[in-house]
């Protein structure tokens, strides 16, 4: 589980975060949606320690990350798995090496079990015979599901992702939400997922967090949001004609 | 005020590249690739470029030591004192931070941009340390190693066109690079050499890791590193020269 208290943070004179908080469970998808600028990459590089916060805490499992020296900073890091927008592969190493390398750093393990374990987690986000292509070589639908598998590789407690749906076509994006639902209930993740995409939130979002100029506009479950009347989730979530249309149909 | 900003991010920087790696093994590991890729890869530029120069400089000498009291195996002796002194330690040096320079800075740039040095942070591994600690201690382990090479081929680029274009024979070539040899010079090239290694090697991992912004910004950091790395040279080579040899 994570919780963040009061989070704020500002570059210069401009606030970007005021005041956030919220409690994201562990074997639930736990979504943070909100407008382009909104904060919301903000809030998940606070709350992975790219970024500093100016105040509040981030607690994973109890554990303040900000109150922790390098190494404790470490040793939390080591239990978290990222799904970047890019994929942030490795371009000079090939598929099994980039789902490799995390083994290589953190396990004692041989080598043929390193290369079995990138094998099952190849496997499991259904992805076969690409072991030895570099990830220039490959679409990326299959950049992402390497980086869920290097993600996954040392049994991670909690995954972040940043926009898993950004750059692909709807049927490829279904498979990649498919695939974080099923990796978060497997293994009792507590999964964080950065999005503006409405049919990932309706998909699969068991937690929704609207951030809106900063702050904390909204919170709740995937059925409520489709029921609220707040103007500015309105805005958002019916953003385009279709949806307009749709909505006022039902 | 920014040089103050540059040097104290770059002191930190250099602190948290120092610190003890996660796992020796693999560090050791990219080390050796780092040598082949930053110096082995660098020894055919070092070999075409100290040839050429070592013909030029002894042409060069024959031309302009006409004079009869000037003995003729003084080519030798000015050759390979302008190899081991200055030409293999300090223009071998500039030409690798345009080389190694450009390459570490748009390496580290891009690995930036596309979030690659993030996603090994947020692994829990240092990244300053995993990224850059191999380079510079391969640098300064090969580029002397390189560097011997420069001096043995310009001396050999003297001897052969030397003899071939006829501006010096054989025996007084052999005489001259011999003459009074005094080892310290190599040792002066090869303590210079080492600076001049970490220096190309940490300002451009600086210019590198700290870029922000897309491809147009991996460009100017290149070009930063390798002109910045190339005016610390020469600063440093003054400092050297005086604390060394004079």
């Amino acid at each position: 589980m994570i919780q963040l208290n009061h989070i704020s943070k500002s570059f210069g004179d401009k606030a970007v975060l005021n005041d956030i908080s919220s409690t994201f469970e562990n074997g639930k998808v736990n979504m943070i949606i909100g407008a382009s600028g909104s904060g919301k990459t903000t809030l998940l590089k606070c709350m992975v320690g790219l970024n500093t916060v100016d105040t509040g805490e981030v607690l994973f499992d109890g554990r303040n990350f900000f109150n922790l020296d390098f190494n404790g900073q470490k040793e939390i890091r080591k239990e978290i798995g990222m799904l970047f927008q890019g994929g942030a592969l490795f371009d000079s190493k090939t598929v099994e090496e980039n789902v490799v390398f995390p083994l290589s750093m953190f396990t004692d393990l041989s080598e043929q079990e390193k290369k079995d374990r990138a094998n099952f987690c190849l496997n499991r986000v259904n992805l076969e015979n690409v072991n030895h292509l570099y990830p220039s070589e490959i679409s990326g639908g299959m950049k992402k599901r390497v980086a869920i598998a290097r993600a996954i590789a040392v049994q991670p407690k909690y995954l972040f992702c940043d926009e898993p749906n950004s750059g692909l076509d709807p049927k490829t994006s279904i498979v990649i939400d498919n695939l974080i639902q099923e990796i978060t209930e497997e293994y009792n993740i507590t999964t964080v997922v950065i999005t503006h995409d409405m049919n990932s939130v309706i998909e699969i979002g068991d937690h929704i967090l609207f951030i809106y100029k900063g702050n904390k506009h909204w919170e709740g479950g995937k059925r409520e949001i489709l029921k609220t009347d707040n103007p500015e989730i309105i805005d958002f979530v019916y953003a385009t004609k279709f949806m307009k249309e749709l909505k006022s149909k039902f | 005020m920014r040089l103050f900003y540059h040097f104290g991010r770059y002191y930190l920087l250099l602190k948290r590249t120092f610190r003890k790696p996660e796992k020796v093994s693999i560090y050791r590991a990219r080390i050796f690739e780092e040598i082949d890729s930053l110096g082995i890869g660098s020894l055919g530029i070092v070999a075409i470029i100290s040839v050429a120069m070592g013909a030029v400089i002894t042409i060069q000498s024959a031309f302009n030591f006409e004079s009869p009291l000037i003995p003729p195996y003084a080519v030798g002796v000015a050759a390979r004192d302008s190899l081991i002194l200055e030409f293999s330690p300090t223009i071998v040096s500039l030409i690798l931070a345009g080389k190694v320079g450009s390459s570490i800075a748009s390496e580290l740039g891009t690995m930036r941009v596309s979030e690659q040095v993030d996603a090994l942070e947020i692994m829990g591994i240092n990244s300053a340390s995993f990224l850059i600690q191999p380079k510079v201690l391969a640098a300064m382990v090969f580029n002397p190693i390189l560097i011997i090479f420069s001096m043995f081929f310009g001396i050999i680029g003297g001897y052969v066109f030397g003899i071939l274009t006829g501006v010096v024979t054989d025996y007084e070539y052999v005489l001259g690079i011999t003459y009074e040899f005094r080892p310290y010079n190599v040792t002066y090239a090869l303590i210079k050499t080492v600076v001049f290694a970490f220096l190309i090697t940490s300002v451009s991992s600086y210019h590198g890791y700290y870029t922000q912004g897309g491809a147009l910004e991996v460009g100017r950091q290149s070009t930063k590193a390798v002109v910045y790395s190339s005016v610390l040279i020469l600063v440093f080579n003054f400092l050297l020269t005086q604390l060394l040899l004079v």
